[in-house]
């Protein structure tokens, strides 16, 4: 087969339409869950597609745009088919209850495997092993897709977007969120989150504050919260007891890849997903990855965007297109976490996505070649929770070498 | 009197500044696009947010919808309970409508179900 999309979701269904529309029509895509449309299934709620579609739709609705063109394009999926190994060859070995196990080799393949939740174990919380824990995106599963509410008095830890809404939705569905709870002085989340999912109910935001202990035999009863000084250690004294029967985790995402690693591909230890060239290909020649597999993003307007570039490039590579006139490397200055890609090895003008690792004011982007400044972008403020881009023209693109990205700011 | 808000409209998220006096808006600052002053503006006289949820279906699965336009922001929870009572017969596609007037909005469908 020419090209073997694993994953279902808003990455994999946007490289497939654009690989079908350059030209490859020999391909699949593979997916785990019952239906397309990965996590956005599950979200509800709206902001979806502004950039992309110019209106605020939910995530089905976004999902929907994409399934109904892999349907009227009739590119093959499999449902409810799990995929088991990659080899570095491409050959895909995967299992479902119709056809058993079976292999597929590929020409291609496109990575878009989405990311998971990070779990308690990572948090090293105090305390008992009672029901009534959940990762954020369990509970909203539980809600939207099951109609179970998981529980009445709510805890978050985790101010990202999905625990803001989240609060917001247990809030809708009778629970009381007592409090969402920062490790960091600043929220991971967008504002307009905090805006309409925290403000709008009273909810409490508690910034510098962790979780430091959990009570409860068979249920949850309480946990205890404290303050956290400015090396993220709680401070002795300040523990306050907060009754309740939840606790959603919204700690952080973690690319899915464990595939990509069977399949000998190097991943970044910064983003938790492969490094790439600017048309997503991995360090396996004619394996791509797109999407939250290759680092987390905050809209999925970007994910469709990158998937897009996978999906035609991939298709480039199948017919054997090979343009290879550069081999430069992205660094990054500590301050500037990473970026995607992290490699350029073609003369065309390339965006170059990236996240900070702490909250600047007055930020300038700085590019470097060779010590010379080609790119510079001004920013008002940049935060870890909000990617940014800045694009790098084709011209000022050098053979080999490096290209170093600096950010210029006051804290 | 100022108000500090936060636009919602798109994920910038614009910090905007509402003057009034005697409870007339005299001025607006902060935002970036001429639709972050129609929702300071609007925010400052009449709320409004859009609500998604889940109704029922008849076999008891949660069916995805949401207010077709904002509603007054101080009816959003009594939507809620309105939408408690609903039950959905399946199949149902999107845009499909649930109710027809919940505080001067249609409940549509906001996923294909069953």
């Amino acid at each position: 087969m020419e090209l073997v999309i694993i994953g279902g979701g808003p990455a994999g269904m946007s490289a497939a339409v654009a690989a079908y529309e350059s030209g490859v029509r020999d391909m699949m895509i593979i997916e785990r869950d019952e239906a397309l449309g990965g996590i956005l299934r599950q979200c509800i709620h709206n902001g979806f597609g502004l950039h992309r579609f110019g209106e605020e739709l939910t995530g089905p609705e976004y999902a929907w745009k994409y399934e109904k063109q892999v349907k009227e394009l009739g590119i093959p999926f499999k449902l409810n088919t799990t995929v088991l190994d990659i080899t570095p060859d491409k050959t895909i070995t995967a299992v479902n209850p119709e056809d058993g196990v079976f292999t597929i080799k590929a020409k291609a393949v496109i990575l878009a495997m989405g990311c998971r939740e990070r779990p308690r174990g990572a948090l090293n919380i105090a305390g008992t092993r009672p029901a009534g824990i959940y990762s954020a995106g369990t509970a909203q599963k539980l809600v939207n897709m099951k109609g179970f509410m998981p529980g009445r008095s709510v805890v978050i830890l985790g101010s990202g977007d999905i625990g803001l809404i989240m609060a917001r939705r247990m809030t809708l569905e009778g629970a009381e969120v007592k409090a969402v709870c920062e490790l960091m002085p600043y929220s991971g989340g967008l504002a307009r989150n905090i805006e309409q999912c925290l403000n709008d109910f009273k909810i409490p935001l508690r910034l510098s504050h962790t979780v430091v202990r959990v009570f409860g035999k068979e249920r949850l009863t309480g946990v205890s919260v404290a303050r956290v000084d400015e090396n993220r250690r709680p401070v002795p004294g300040t523990e306050e007891y907060i009754p309740c029967d939840t606790l959603l985790l919204s700690v952080g995402l973690i690319p899915e890849n464990e595939l990509s690693k069977s399949a000998g591909i190097a991943l970044s230890g910064v983003t938790g997903g492969p490094e790439v060239n600017q048309d997503r290909q991995t360090t396996v020649p004619g394996i791509f990855a797109c999407g939250n597999v290759l680092h987390v993003h905050d809209l999925v307007d970007f994910v469709s965007e990158e998937a897009e570039t996978a999906g035609k490039k991939a298709a480039e590579y199948i017919i054997g297109i090979r343009k290879k006139n550069a081999d430069v490397t992205l660094k990054t200055d500590g301050r500037i976490r990473y970026t995607v890609p992290q490699r350029i090895t073609e003369k065309s003008d390339v965006n170059v996505y990236f996240r900070v690792g702490d909250v600047f004011r007055g930020a300038c982007i700085n590019v470097y070649s060779g010590g010379r400044l080609i790119a510079s972008r001004k920013k008002a403020r940049v935060a870890p929770g909000e990617m940014e881009v800045i694009k790098i023209k084709k011209e000022l693109i050098p053979d080999s070498g490096e290209l170093y990205f600096e950010l210029e700011a006051k804290k | 009197m100022v108000r500090e808000l936060t636009c919602i409209i798109c994920p910038m998220g614009c910090g905007i500044s509402v003057t009034s006096e005697n409870g007339k808006i005299t001025g607006i600052s902060g935002n970036t696009c001429p639709r972050g002053e129609a929702y300071a503006r609007e925010e400052c006289t009449n709320p409004v947010r859009t609500v998604t949820t889940t109704v029922l279906s008849t076999d008891g699965r949660p069916v995805p919808v949401k207010t077709e336009h904002p509603i007054p922001k101080s009816k959003v929870l009594d939507c809620m309970k309105q939408l408690d009572s609903v039950r959905v017969k399946l199949p149902v596609k999107i845009g499909d409508c649930i109710c027809e007037d919940v505080f001067g909005s249609r409940i549509i469908s906001s996923a294909n179900c069953g």
